[in-house]
C-alpha cells in the first residue's frame, strides 16, 4: 500500500470513509451551471468596471429607451442604464444569498451540535426551533423592515431565522447517529473535552450535508430577496436589485417588457445553477440519496 | 467425539459445481473472485464449506441462488448442474422457478431476511401463494404444519406475530421454515448461527440435521466456526482466496489434514481446555467493582412500566497482571457492566474503584483526568477509528488530552505501533487502509498509550477470523506480560475465554451465577447456566489443534 498522497488525504477528510460512487462522471448539467454561475460572480464583483453607466443617475432625456449602442438594453423609466442596473443588481442578490447561507449555517451548526449531544439542551432547543420554524420569513421580513428601515442586513435576518432550524435539525441528525459510534466513545474515554468531541470527531461529519443545505438555503434566501423587494419590503428602492427592478418594471410592462425580463431572467439562471450545482454536490457527497437512473 | 461418517456413493447427485470461475464485470486482468471451484453435494449430505472472510464462500451460494450483484460480479466459467441443467445459462424466469421449489437459502442475520411489517405466518404463506395455488384453509394448515415441525411453540400465536416480537432463535426458525415449506432439493445455509448465542445455535443446528433427515434435503452449510463443522457436517470443503484447498470426508479433515492452510485453520481454533491458574504472590488490586446495579427504566410521567435491571449486584476484582473473563450470552448484561466500569453510561448504584480511587459516582470533568488508568477496546474494528483521522493523530489523542507534548507523543506512538506488530509508516495513514486485525492493534495501542492499569476488552476478537483472533489473543497476552496490566475481558466465546483469562464470572440475566477460576468454571462448573453454556459449545469433545480427540474428554 502506497502512503496516499496530500490531496487525496484532504479529500479523505471532508468525505469520510464515504468513496466516490464507482464511473461517476460530470454531466453537462452541472458543467453549464457552473459556467453560467460563475458568469455570474465574476459580473457581480466586476461590476463598477463592466457596467457603462452609473445605475443610480437618471436621465429625464433618456426615459424608456430602447436597446442602442451606449445603452446595451435600454433605459428604464427614470432613464437609469437597464444594463449596468441588473449587473449591479446581482451584487446586493449573491451577498444576501451567500450572507444568509453562510450565517444560518453557522448559528445552526453550533446549536445542532449542542442539541445533538446534551440531552438536556436538545429537549429546550428544539422547542425553540420547533416556535422559530412558524415565523413566515415574509412576515418576519416586513416587521424587521417596519422597525429598522429597509436594510440588506434585515433581508438577511429576516431569511436567516426561519432557515436556522433546518440547519439545526440536519445537524442535530447527524450528530445523535455519529455519537453512538465507537470511536466517539473511545474519545470519552480517552479523556478529551466535550467541545473537542464536538468539533474534531462530530463536526467533520456534518459538513457534507451542510454543504448541499448552504446550496439550497443560498438560493431561496435570492428568491425571497427578490419578493421582499418586489413587494417593497426589502433593501431601499434606489438600490438596484433583482426584485426592486422587476418592481419598478412591473407598472411599464405593456410599454416595456425588458424590464422585467432581463432581471427575471438572471434570476432564474442563478437560482437554477445553484440548485443544480448543489444536486450535484448531494450526489457526489452522499450517494445513496441519489435518484434513481434510468 | 462422534463424528458423522455415512457413504453417500449411491445418493443421487443433487448439485454439481464444476470449475466455476467469477470475476469482477469490466476488469478481465484482476485476480478472479473465484477461481475453478468445484463441489458436490449428494442427496441428504452436509458440505460445509469454510474459510476466513474473503475466501470467496458466500460468492459461491450466492452463484448457485442466480443472485451474483449484477453488473459488479460475472461467473465467466464452469458450470453449476442442478436436475440435468446448468444453473448459468437459465433465464431469469427459470431461475426463479428453481429458487425456492429447488434450492432455498437461510441467512446470517434473521432479522434484515424478514419483512419488519409483515406478520409472520403471512411471509411464509406468500411463499406458498408464488409457487402453488391452494385454497386459504389447506394453505393455513401447511404454514402452522411447517411451523410445528420447526418446533415453534404456540404456533397459532407465532403465526399472528410480527418478527420484532420473536426471539432471534425463533426468527431462524420461522426463516427455516419458509426455506424448506416448498420441500427443496437444496437448502443453503449461510452463517445461519453466527448471530445467535450458543445454546440457540446448539438448538437450530439439531433442527437443521433434523428436518435434513426427514426430507432427504442436501445442505450446503457456510461457516467460519470449526466447531460447528465438527457438530453438523459430512464432508467439509476448505476454501481460500477463491480456490478449494482441500475436499475430504469430515473425520479424514480433522484428523489428518493434508494442506499446510488447513492445518494452520485448525490450529488457530482456541482450545477449549482453559490455560491453568498461576498460583502467585499477593498481587495488587486495579479494578473492585462491589454492588454494582444498573436500571432502566422505560416509563413516562404517563406510563408506568416495570425498570429493566441490566446488572444487579454485580461484584469482583481484578489484580495486576491478572485477566477476568466476563461471560455470557446476550442481554445477560456484561457490556452494561463494561460501559458502566468506564462512565460511558452511569450506575444506578455501587462502587468502582479504579486504582484506589472511587468513580461511579464522580462527575464528568472530576473524573477526565483518572480516564488513563482504564481503558477499553472494542467489538468493531471498522467504527473504533475515526475514519477521517491518520492513526498517529488516533493514538496521540489521549496523550495530548493529558497534557503531554506533541512531539513526544508521536514519537511514543511509532514505539507502540512496533510494539503492536504494524509498520512504522503506519502513523501517517488513514484506518480504511488497514485490515480489521491491524486496526484492532490500533485500537490496542491507543488504549496502551495511555499506559492504564486495566484494559477493557468488550468482544475485542469477536468480529475477527480464527486466524487473527489468535494473534489478537497472543498480543493481549504480551503485553499483559510486559505492562503488567489487568484485563477486563468480555466475552460469549468459551473457547476465547478459555485461552486468555485466570478467572471466569459468568454472568445470566444481570447477576453473576458463577466465580471462579477459569479452569474450575471450564471443567467443573456449578451452576446449570454455566454448564448448559459448555455443552452448548459446538465441537467441545475435540481437540481441534492436535488433530484429536480431547485427553480430558
Amino acid at each position: 500500500m502506497a502512503a496516499t498522497p496530500e490531496p487525496a488525504a484532504r479529500l479523505q477528510w471532508l468525505f469520510g470513509a464515504v468513496a466516490l460512487p464507482r464511473g461517476w462522471r460530470m454531466g453537462a448539467g452541472p458543467i453549464i451551471a457552473a459556467a453560467v454561475l460563475g458568469l455570474i460572480v465574476l459580473a457581480a464583483i466586476f461590476a463598477p468596471l463592466i457596467s457603462p453607466h452609473d445605475p443610480m443617475t437618471m436621465d429625464a432625456l433618456q426615459r424608456l429607451k430602447g436597446p442602442s449602442d451606449t445603452y446595451l438594453l435600454g433605459t428604464d423609466a427614470y432613464g437609469r442604464d437597464l444594463y449596468s442596473r441588473v449587473v449591479t443588481g446581482a451584487r446586493v442578490s449573491l451577498f444576501i444569498g451567500i450572507g444568509a447561507a453562510f450565517v444560518s449555517v453557522l448559528i445552526g451548526l453550533m446549536i445542532g451540535l449542542v442539541s445533538g449531544f446534551f440531552r438536556l439542551a436538545d429537549a429546550v432547543i428544539m422547542r425553540i426551533m420547533d416556535s422559530l420554524m412558524a415565523i413566515p420569513s415574509i412576515l418576519l421580513a416586513i416587521a424587521l423592515v417596519a422597525l429598522n428601515g429597509p436594510s440588506i442586513w434585515s433581508v438577511i435576518i429576516a431569511i436567516t431565522i426561519p432557515e436556522i432550524p433546518r440547519v439545526v435539525r440536519l445537524v442535530r441528525s447527524v450528530v445523535l447517529s455519529v455519537r453512538e459510534e465507537p470511536y466517539v466513545e473511545a474519545a470519552i474515554a480517552l479523556g478529551s473535552s466535550m467541545p473537542k468531541i464536538l468539533w474534531q470527531h462530530l463536526m467533520p461529519n456534518t459538513l457534507a450535508p451542510l454543504i448541499v443545505q448552504a446550496t439550497y438555503i443560498c438560493a431561496s434566501a435570492i428568491l425571497t430577496e427578490a419578493i421582499l423587494s418586489f413587494l417593497g419590503a426589502g433593501v431601499s428602492t434606489e438600490i438596484p436589485t433583482w426584485g426592486n427592478i422587476m418592481a419598478e418594471g412591473r407598472i411599464y410592462f405593456q410599454l416595456k417588457p425588458s424590464l422585467i425580463f432581463w432581471p427575471g431572467l438572471m434570476l432564474s439562471l442563478c437560482i437554477l445553477s445553484i440548485n443544480l450545482l448543489g444536486d450535484t454536490a448531494r450526489d457526489l457527497l452522499d450517494p445513496r440519496l441519489k435518484k434513481r437512473e434510468g | 467425539m462422534k463424528f458423522k461418517n455415512r457413504t453417500f456413493d449411491d445418493a443421487e447427485t443433487v448439485l454439481d459445481i464444476r470449475n466455476l470461475t467469477v470475476k469482477l464485470a469490466g476488469n478481465e486482468t484482476a485476480e478472479p473472485v473465484l477461481d475453478r471451484v468445484s463441489l458436490k453435494i449428494r442427496a441428504g449430505e452436509t458440505a460445509c464449506l469454510v474459510g476466513e472472510s474473503g475466501s470467496g464462500k458466500s460468492v459461491t451460494s450466492l452463484s448457485v441462488m442466480g443472485l451474483l450483484p449484477k453488473g459488479s460480479l460475472v461467473a465467466t466459467g464452469g458450470t453449476i448442474d442442478m436436475d440435468g441443467k446448468d444453473l448459468l445459462t437459465l433465464s431469469p424466469q427459470a431461475m426463479r422457478e428453481m429458487r425456492a421449489r429447488r434450492i432455498s437459502m437461510i441467512f446470517q442475520e434473521p432479522m434484515t431476511a424478514l419483512n419488519p411489517v409483515m406478520r409472520v405466518g403471512d411471509q411464509i404463506e406468500e411463499v406458498l401463494d408464488t409457487h402453488a395455488r391452494l385454497p386459504g384453509a389447506e394453505k393455513r394448515r401447511r404454514v402452522l404444519d411447517i411451523m410445528d415441525q420447526v418446533h415453534l411453540p404456540e404456533v397459532e400465536r407465532i403465526y399472528r406475530s410480527y418478527p420484532h416480537q420473536l426471539s432471534g432463535g425463533q426468527r431462524q426458525r420461522i426463516m427455516i421454515a419458509m426455506a424448506l415449506i416448498l420441500e427443496p432439493k437444496l437448502l443453503i445455509a449461510d452463517e445461519p448461527t453466527t448471530a445467535l448465542d450458543v445454546t440457540t445455535q446448539q438448538q437450530i443446528l439439531s433442527l437443521i440435521g433434523e428436518l435434513q433427515e426427514k426430507h432427504g434435503t442436501a445442505v450446503l452449510f457456510i461457516t467460519h466456526d470449526m466447531g460447528v463443522v465438527a457438530e453438523i457436517a459430512d464432508t467439509v470443503h476448505v476454501m481460500r482466496l477463491g480456490r478449494i484447498v482441500e475436499q475430504a470426508p469430515v473425520e479424514t479433515l480433522l484428523r489428518h489434514p493434508q494442506k499446510d492452510y488447513t492445518k494452520k485453520l485448525l490450529e488457530a481454533v482456541p482450545s477449549l481446555t482453559p490455560r491453568p491458574y498461576q498460583t502467585g504472590e499477593e498481587r495488587e488490586t486495579v479494578l473492585r467493582v462491589s454492588g454494582l446495579q444498573k436500571i432502566y427504566s422505560t416509563g413516562t410521567i404517563f406510563v408506568r412500566r416495570e425498570p429493566t435491571r441490566a446488572a444487579t449486584d454485580v461484584a469482583f476484582a481484578v489484580e495486576r497482571g491478572r485477566t477476568l473473563g466476563i461471560v455470557g450470552e446476550s442481554g445477560s448484561g456484561k457490556s452494561t457492566v463494561a460501559r458502566c466500569i468506564m462512565r460511558l453510561i452511569d450506575p444506578t448504584a455501587g462502587e468502582v474503584r479504579v486504582a484506589g480511587k472511587e468513580i461511579a459516582t464522580l462527575s464528568r470533568r472530576e473524573l477526565r483526568p483518572l480516564r488513563k488508568h482504564i481503558q477499553i477496546v472494542f467489538q468493531d474494528p471498522f467504527r473504533s477509528l475515526n475514519p477521517r483521522w491518520t492513526i498517529g493523530r488516533s493514538l496521540i489523542e489521549g496523550p495530548l488530552n493529558l497534557g503531554e507534548d506533541k512531539r513526544k507523543s508521536l514519537a511514543r506512538a511509532a514505539e507502540l505501533l512496533a510494539l503492536v506488530g504494524l509498520p512504522e509508516d503506519a502513523i501517517g495513514r488513514y484506518p480504511h487502509q488497514f485490515s480489521g486485525g491491524q486496526r484492532q492493534r490500533v485500537a490496542i495501542a491507543r488504549a496502551i498509550a495511555m499506559e492504564p492499569d486495566v484494559l477493557v476488552a468488550d468482544e475485542a476478537v469477536s468480529a475477527l477470523d480464527v486466524s487473527v483472533q489468535a494473534q489478537v489473543l497472543e498480543l493481549l497476552d504480551s503485553l499483559q506480560k510486559k505492562l503488567g496490566i489487568a484485563i477486563l475481558f468480555i466475552t460469549h466465546d468459551l473457547r476465547v475465554a478459555a485461552q486468555i483469562c485466570d478467572e471466569v464470572v459468568v454472568m445470566q440475566h444481570g447477576r453473576i451465577v458463577e466465580h471462579d477460576t477459569a479452569w474450575n468454571v471450564l471443567s467443573n462448573p456449578q451452576h446449570a447456566y454455566t454448564r448448559s453454556l459448555i455443552e452448548a459449545a459446538p465441537g467441545r469433545f475435540w481437540d481441534f489443534a492436535n488433530f484429536r480427540e480431547l485427553r480430558s474428554a
